[in-house]
């Protein structure tokens, strides 16, 4: 990253995050993504005269879940309220949210960085209802509207301005996004938008105690968005300051093919979005048995699950907060790990083998070929001498390419099971002793290495399906050592 | 025959005793509809056809022996209640092609109770008025004396049933819609607590005000069109989940005993002389009938137009943004561009008054204004909530007048926007307060109908049209009707 120095930066981040509810919050359409434009907009959805809201029950409890999981206020009473702009996928020429009265006030989370762990606190986190989608190529002379995403429930979490550089900014929204899924709020799909960041970045002198003027980049669809914007807008705005400049507050558009950022509109012709209650809901009064009830049924937290995972799985500190991770790594890994003698060996598995092909693919861990059945039972082949380690990464290959179901199977069906047999070993080891008399005799009179040349020689001529430490007791027995 | 002017008990026992079937009975309504409409213009869409159909399908009911209170009975609708199908304007020009595809809950009710649809009512445009001259289909007129208009915002509901164009009405009112108009044509209508009748499907003007309800010759066919159209419903969640009381039978409870109120402040000023008289007797009569009145005061009601002429304009500005031209309504002619289309679509598509209330509403709410107006009406409006709540401690239910005159000249008050909002003055503060109110005739001045008002505690629809039952059984101010305008 550029440094700058006299410089420091002030960043806090607005996450949209789509709760994953079978229906919309204010309709019973479905949420689903990818369907024909306007099938899954309904009446209410596309605000025709006469409709009315009704708040669908399940975004609330899921609002809640994130509360307690950063630690939270959970207003017993929220409101809804209208904020009023015209725009074509917006149907009522009202977005419903909550203005003063969110559903959940404060809360922190903890993030990573390179100079040790920082605190960032969250202001608020509110619901409401997503807009549709203007689709601009879809005709040669208009612009069609596909409603369907018009009453996704929405909830915004707000940030103070704790962060101080991109990689914050990065780390903080990796770790809601973490948050989310694991709280099964979210499916935190970003190909699909389910998490979409507004970013507000202002620059100060290092002895400077108030905040700087801040832009707003709205729309940030992923990390790598995220972080490049902020770099730019970083840049610009000293260089703005530097060069005798001075900044206005403004919203901002980024390009991600030119790498940098566009005014969308200054403070002055921002819009006045006339907030007022929204009179047709009534407020949302949540009980203490509610909220005692999905704080019961809270699942475990990433820092919790790493900590379990280094006293129950005797796995390092490190292992267990790369596995702990993503949630659904954690419930592969477990999975595996439940299956095997030693939970180690599936890490090692899991954090060389496979999480090296899913890089190498890029593939996500929830659309891995190899099911963490398969990989149990990969390892329960090595753990029973059926079969050496080097088998077992062919084996997993071919896992991995469909081309093998199940390992015990292929075993069978290729052959490849370890030979251990004295029997079959024994003549096939006399013959090399045999055919390399020099090396023999060496190993005879101590040269120990030769051992390796030996045991070689056997893996070689049975496509190493022997297993090293019969040939290492034969070998010794037949040279009488 | 002047069926016409029955009550529906009365066409009840005539249907059901085969005098007339449903169809003879369609039949005579639209024939009126097609020869006197012309002159009052109190329906925008006459349904030939359908209401015709509908009666032969009621009248197989009634030959297989089928009974219900409504079964049979013609009426007509506000045309601000969605109808699946059939065009559903709001008086405007926005909505002047527009056809819902779904029924309003209030309508689907009707229709299950039974009712034949005649058609759908003349109104001020979005229900925004006082005396119908604000709808893009034209001024209706009021049956008693064509030169005066019928009230608003639910004028041609009530120039239709005063003028015999259809037994009953449905309205609605959001600072006096069903009164008012009541009032001015000699109606019995009533505005049910907030949350009685759902408001789904009825178009929105402003929320928190809303509240649909019958208007009907009096207060018996009242009570049998509320029980129909009223009850919870889980699409509305302002609509109240309690069910519905049986206020065709409560009706017949005796006065004896009611405490009513009386708001001195309210007969000062501003009230005509025959009003003041009017209610004078009925006060009278009242006491004969065993009730007895109880002065009362409600400290903050002088401000109840002012807090709703910010409210009502607030929320408006937003339940009318959608009416963009994008989806559905009136859209201008080739738009240059989305500014152009958004500018063009609603400065042609909405009428003077409607651009005037989202101009007040849009400014109540703007930043810097929005504590001083609309946070300031909202404190208002709590402060006139809690002045009835301490109020029925002491009585049961507050008389006042409907309106300061009787019907006003087409014309009259068009030039004056705060003239014609005074209209509004003792109705106003019951949609505030989201109480039940009814205005039932109680006189008549140089031809015209006086209207007074009952306003009662939270969901106590029964106690205010039993006692203008009880009234109404002593007096025949409902039995008046319009002879000379046809």
């Amino acid at each position: 990253m550029m440094n700058f120095p006299g410089w420091q930066v002030d960043i806090g981040l607005e996450i949209h995050a789509q709760l994953n509810t079978a229906s919309k919050i204010f309709s019973g359409s479905a949420t689903a993504f990818g369907a024909t434009p306007n099938q899954q907009a309904s009446f209410i959805d596309m605000g025709l005269p006469g409709v009315l809201p009704v708040a669908n029950g399940a975004v609330f409890e899921k609002a809640v879940r994130f509360g307690l999981g950063i630690g939270a206020k959970i207003n017993r009473v929220s409101k809804f309220d209208r904020k009023n702009y015209f725009y074509p996928d917006l149907p009522k020429g009202y977005q419903i949210t909550q203005m003063d009265e969110p559903i959940v006030l404060g809360g922190q989370v903890t993030i990573e960085t390179e100079e040790g762990e920082k605190i960032i606190r969250i202001t608020r986190a509110h619901l409401e209802e997503d807009a549709g989608k203007s689709v601009h190529d879809a005709y040669d002379d208009a612009t069609a509207i596909d409603l369907n995403r018009a009453g996704t429930p929405l909830l915004e979490i707000v940030s103070e301005p704790d962060m101080k550089s991109a990689a914050d900014a990065v780390a903080y929204a990796r770790k809601i996004h973490q948050l989310v899924t694991y709280l099964d709020v979210c499916d935190g799909n970003m190909a699909e938008g389910s998490l979409r960041f507004d970013a507000n970045i202002s620059v100060r002198r290092v002895n400077e105690e108030t905040l700087g003027v801040r832009s707003e980049i709205k729309n940030l669809n992923s990390f790598r968005f995220l972080e490049q914007a902020i770099h730019f807008e970083i840049e610009r705005q000293i260089q703005t300051l530097e060069s005798g400049g001075s900044l206005i507050q403004d919203t901002r558009l980024f390009d991600p093919d030119r790498k940098e950022t566009r005014q969308m509109r200054s403070k002055e012709t921002s819009t006045d979005y006339r907030y007022f209650p929204e009179p047709d809901l009534l407020p949302v009064e949540l009980s203490d048995t509610f909220i005692d009830q999905i704080q019961a049924g809270m699942p475990e937290l990433p820092d919790e699950k790493s900590s379990r995972f280094q006293s129950e799985y005797r796995l390092t500190e490190a292992d267990a907060r790369l596995l702990a991770n993503d949630l659904t790594l954690a419930n592969y890994f477990e999975a595996v790990a439940q299956g095997v003698t030693d939970p180690k060996t599936a890490a090692n598995w899991i954090k060389g083998d496979l999480i090296g092909k899913l890089n190498e693919t890029e593939t996500q861990i929830s659309s891995t070929p190899v099911s963490p059945k398969q990989l149990v039972e990969l390892i329960g082949l090595i753990e029973q001498d059926v079969i050496s380690g080097k088998i077992a990464k062919d084996i997993f290959q071919a896992l991995w390419s469909k081309e093998a179901d199940s390992p015990r199977a292929y075993v069978e069906e290729k052959g490849l099971k370890q030979v251990s047999d004295a029997g079959a070993l024994e003549p096939l080891i006399q013959t090399l002793i045999d055919a390399n008399p020099k090396q023999a005799n060496d190993l005879r009179e101590g040269k120990d290495k030769l051992m390796g040349f030996f045991v070689g020689q056997v893996m070689k001529q049975t496509s190493g399906q022997a297993n090293p430490q019969q040939v290492n007791r034969i070998l010794r027995n037949l040279l009488g050592l | 025959m002047s069926i016409e002017f029955d009550s529906i008990q009365t066409l009840r026992e005539a249907l059901d005793g085969k005098a007339i079937s449903a169809t003879e009975l369609t039949k005579h309504f639209l024939s009126r509809i097609d020869q006197l409409d012309p002159s009052l213009n109190s329906y925008i869409t006459v349904e030939h056809e359908r209401a015709l159909s509908t009666a032969a399908a009621i009248d197989k009911k009634l030959m297989a022996g089928e009974r219900a209170t409504l079964l049979g009975i013609p009426i007509a609708e506000k045309d601000i209640f969605c109808t699946e199908g059939v065009r559903t304007t709001a008086g405007s020009k926005m909505l002047a092609e527009y056809r819902p595809p779904f029924d309003s809950t209030a309508t689907a009710n009707l229709a299950a109770a039974g009712v034949i649809r005649l058609g759908k009512c003349n109104l001020d445009e979005f229900a925004m008025g006082s005396s119908n001259e604000n709808s893009y289909f034209g001024a209706v007129k009021n049956p008693w004396n064509q030169e005066r208009v019928p009230g608003g915002s639910s004028g041609g509901s009530a120039a239709a049933v005063a003028g015999g164009l259809c037994v009953a009405a449905t309205g609605t009112d959001t600072g006096g819609s069903i009164r008012q108009p009541s009032a001015f044509c000699g109606l019995t209508g009533i505005k049910p607590t907030y949350g009685r009748v759902s408001r789904w499907g009825m178009i929105a003007f402003a929320s928190s005000l809303d509240q649909a309800g019958p208007m009907a010759r009096s207060a018996a066919d009242a009570a049998l069109l509320l029980e129909a159209m009223a009850g919870p419903d889980e699409k509305d969640s302002s609509c109240l989940t309690v069910s519905v009381d049986p206020y065709s039978t409560l009706i017949r409870q005796p006065l004896e005993g009611m405490r009513i109120g009386i708001v001195r402040s309210l007969l000062a000023e501003g009230l005509s002389e025959s009003i003041a008289e009017a209610f004078e007797d009925c006060r009278k009569g009242l006491e004969k009938l065993g009730a007895t009145f109880v002065e009362i005061e409600l400290m903050h009601h002088h401000h109840s137009v002012g807090a709703y002429y910010v409210i009502a304009p607030a929320e408006a500005s937003a339940n009318l943004a959608r009416y963009d031209g994008v989806r559905f309504g009136y859209r201008c002619e080739d738009p240059a561009d989305l500014q152009d289309l958004y500018l063009r679509s609603r400065n042609e598509g909405f009428g003077d008054e409607v651009k005037r209330r989202i101009l007040v509403g849009t400014f109540a709410l703007s930043a810097g204004y929005y504590d001083a107006y609309y946070k300031q009406a909202q404190r208002v409006r709590r402060l006139i909530q809690g002045d009835f709540l301490q109020a029925f401690d002491q009585v049961d239910m507050i008389l006042t007048p409907t309106t300061p005159t009787t019907a006003f000249s087409l014309g009259e008050n068009t030039e004056d926007p705060v003239a014609m909002y005074l209209q509004d003055i003792y109705t106003i503060s019951a949609n505030l307060a989201g109480l039940p109110a009814i205005s039932f005739p109680a006189g008549m001045s140089l031809g015209l109908p006086i209207g007074l008002q009952l306003v009662g505690p939270h969901l106590k629809e029964a106690t205010l049209l039993s006692c203008v039952h009880q009234f109404q059984q002593v007096t025949d101010w409902h039995h008046q009707h319009p002879r000379n305008w046809a």
